[in-house]
């Protein structure tokens, strides 16, 4: 426990539009250098949680109590300039859609160096050398002439590259992976998360990874927590939960999934049972 | 999808500025606009040495001369002289100065006033962005005309105070497109990113938003000097803009207006000149719009 990169302890959020609660008490934890999953449905919350982390809700919500516990501060109640310290150098965000989460009017190298002449303080010069080695280590060929594009000149694969890149530019201890390969096709899909798992055991850097897919799971994380109506359904090591699942609802899920084993087997819904005694469970 | 996406980049800035530059040339309407716009600024600045006569200068023997084409032409005076025999081509040509000065100076300080504040309120929302989009609102349900005439009344004429009349006026349109924009580019991941990162509110705004609403500001300010144009013409048109020793379009159609039984020709050169003029600024805006919007070039 006291090893945890991340420790998140009875995390509650609500929205303020219609009150509605979005995260219900969620407690998870992220050891020193483990790949966590974060898996749920569209509304479970998840994207809520790494957003929290990273200090970047929505106006409409707000985090009513809790705690978010990294390198032994809270980062919901620590002074601004720290947090913004914290979260800016010490944590980074791989985002979900690489079409939009790179400015489509500044060229890669402004972009890839943003946090070292930030936080480091590094000169222009000294950047485009780091910059350079990270483009190297992202698999990116011609790394000079990535550097002089824009965004819109990059193919899908090679901006989730650079967003890479960029995420572990400084070293950081805890990466948030936004569903990062959401909005890619299968097989770009397929390395880029190999690409973040051979990053991240390279650097030892921790990552918290959400998504809504289950195969994406079984790839990458070490431990999975399982989300529904933002609660914690299930957690466990990622074998254990996708073998043996304990909760009906994750076993439901499980079974809910296309299998490229059994083509014609058709999908199955989750039981609408489950889902209300999941919803009575969380009413009450 | 991957390529619609892509596709989305604003030109203005994301390309090399050559691409930019052959982006917009590429539209016929900029080109036409452009020329026009450039030669009218040439008139405006060599006034002096391409006007054939002294605007001011008077010649009551030559009062109202047909233009060269109508019998009773006075030779030297191409477009013919009003009641008081003053060149009319000359004064055409001086009424550019005015006409320019105005158009440039006004749709600036309107941008400007009307971009900052549009940032602003995309940016911050909440209270500050309630407050500058209900005095947009308000400020919009004034009749615009007789709100600039009532200005200058206030102020006194001159073209100081048509500027100013103007930009006070007309920074409503600003402010109501850059906040949408800036809404719209705020919502993006790369803000998100940016915010994550640490960097301050304010370099995220100059710095990550900015750049990419320029491309729509600049469209909208050459539509905006057409606008500034007119309402120049008609502030001279009611004798509140500069005083009548300065030639301006305004102020020769308001005279030609009272000599129309006398000769048409008075009335109809700057009249002409202000419809061309107007026409150009509105062909550049709305060719900048498409050269700088990717979604149009479709």
């Amino acid at each position: 426990m006291s090893d945890a990169a991340l420790a998140i302890a009875d995390l509650n959020a609500v929205s303020d539009r219609d009150g509605e609660a979005i995260l219900r008490g969620v407690s998870l934890t992220v050891e020193r250098g483990e790949t966590r999953g974060l898996v749920g449905e569209s509304g479970a919350g998840k994207s809520t949680i790494g957003k929290a982390i990273l200090g970047i809700l929505p106006r409409a919500v707000r985090v009513t109590s809790g705690e978010v516990l990294f390198e032994g501060q809270d980062l919901l109640k620590a002074p601004a300039a720290l947090r913004r310290r914290l979260i800016g150098e010490r944590i980074a965000l791989i985002p979900q859609d690489p079409m939009t989460a790179l400015n489509p009017g500044r060229r890669i190298e402004g972009q890839l160096t943003d946090g070292l002449r930030l936080w480091r303080d590094l000169s222009a010069g000294a950047a485009r050398e780091a910059a350079l080695k990270l483009l190297d280590e992202v698999q990116i060929r011609d790394p000079e002439r990535v550097l002089r594009s824009f965004p819109h000149e990059l193919s899908g694969g090679m901006r989730q590259r650079v967003l890479i890149a960029a995420a572990f530019a400084l070293e950081p201890k805890l990466i948030v992976a936004d569903e990062p390969t959401t909005a890619l096709d299968v097989t770009v899909q397929k390395q880029i998360l190999r690409l973040i798992r051979a990053m991240q055991s390279a650097h030892g850097t921790s990552v918290l990874f959400v998504t809504h897919d289950l195969g994406v799971v079984a790839q990458i994380c070490d431990r999975v927590t399982l989300l529904f109506g933002g609660r914690v359904v299930e957690e466990g090591r990622t074998a254990d939960l996708l073998q043996a699942p304990r909760h009906p609802y994750t076993r439901a899920l499980l079974e809910a999934c296309p299998r490229y084993d059994q083509p014609c087997a058709g999908l199955r819904p989750i039981p609408e049972q489950i889902i209300a005694t999941l919803r009575a469970e969380i009413a009450a | 999808m991957a390529e619609a996406t892509a596709g989305a980049a604003p030109v203005l800035l994301s390309r090399r500025p050559s691409h930019t530059l052959r982006a917009c040339l590429r539209e016929p309407k900029v080109v036409a606009g452009g020329c026009f716009i450039l030669f009218l600024l040439v008139l405006a600045l060599g006034a002096s040495w391409i006007a054939p006569k002294d605007p001011l200068e008077q010649d009551i023997l030559l009062g109202a001369t047909p233009p060269f084409w109508l019998p009773g032409a006075e030779p030297g005076h191409w477009l013919g002289t009003d009641d008081l025999g003053r060149d009319a081509l000359s004064r055409v040509i001086y009424g550019s100065r005015v006409a320019l000065t105005v158009a440039f100076v006004a749709a600036s300080l309107a941008a400007a006033l009307g971009a900052t504040l549009g940032l602003v309120a995309g940016w911050y929302r909440g209270a500050i962005d309630a407050t500058i989009s209900r005095l947009v609102e308000i400020w919009m349900a004034f009749p615009p005309v007789l709100l600039s005439i009532l200005l200058v009344a206030v102020v006194g004429a001159g073209v100081g105070s048509v500027i100013a009349a103007i930009a006070i006026i007309d920074w409503t349109r600003f402010c109501r497109v850059v906040r949408a924009e800036t809404i719209n580019q705020a919502s993006a991941d790369y803000v998100t990113a940016a915010r994550a990162m640490g960097f301050s509110q304010g370099r995220i705004l100059l710095r990550e938003i900015f750049p990419n609403v320029l491309p729509v500001l600049i469209a909208l300010v050459s539509l905006e000097m057409g606008i500034a144009v007119i309402v120049e013409a008609i502030l001279s048109f009611v004798g509140l803009s500069v005083s009548s020793d300065t030639p301006t379009w305004g102020g020769m159609i308001a005279q030609g207006r009272q000599l129309l039984h006398q000769g048409w020709w008075i009335l109809a050169a700057p009249l002409a000149m202000l419809f061309l003029t107007v026409l150009a600024f509105n062909l550049l805006g709305e060719g900048l719009r498409r050269a700088l919007d990717p979604v149009m070039r479709r």
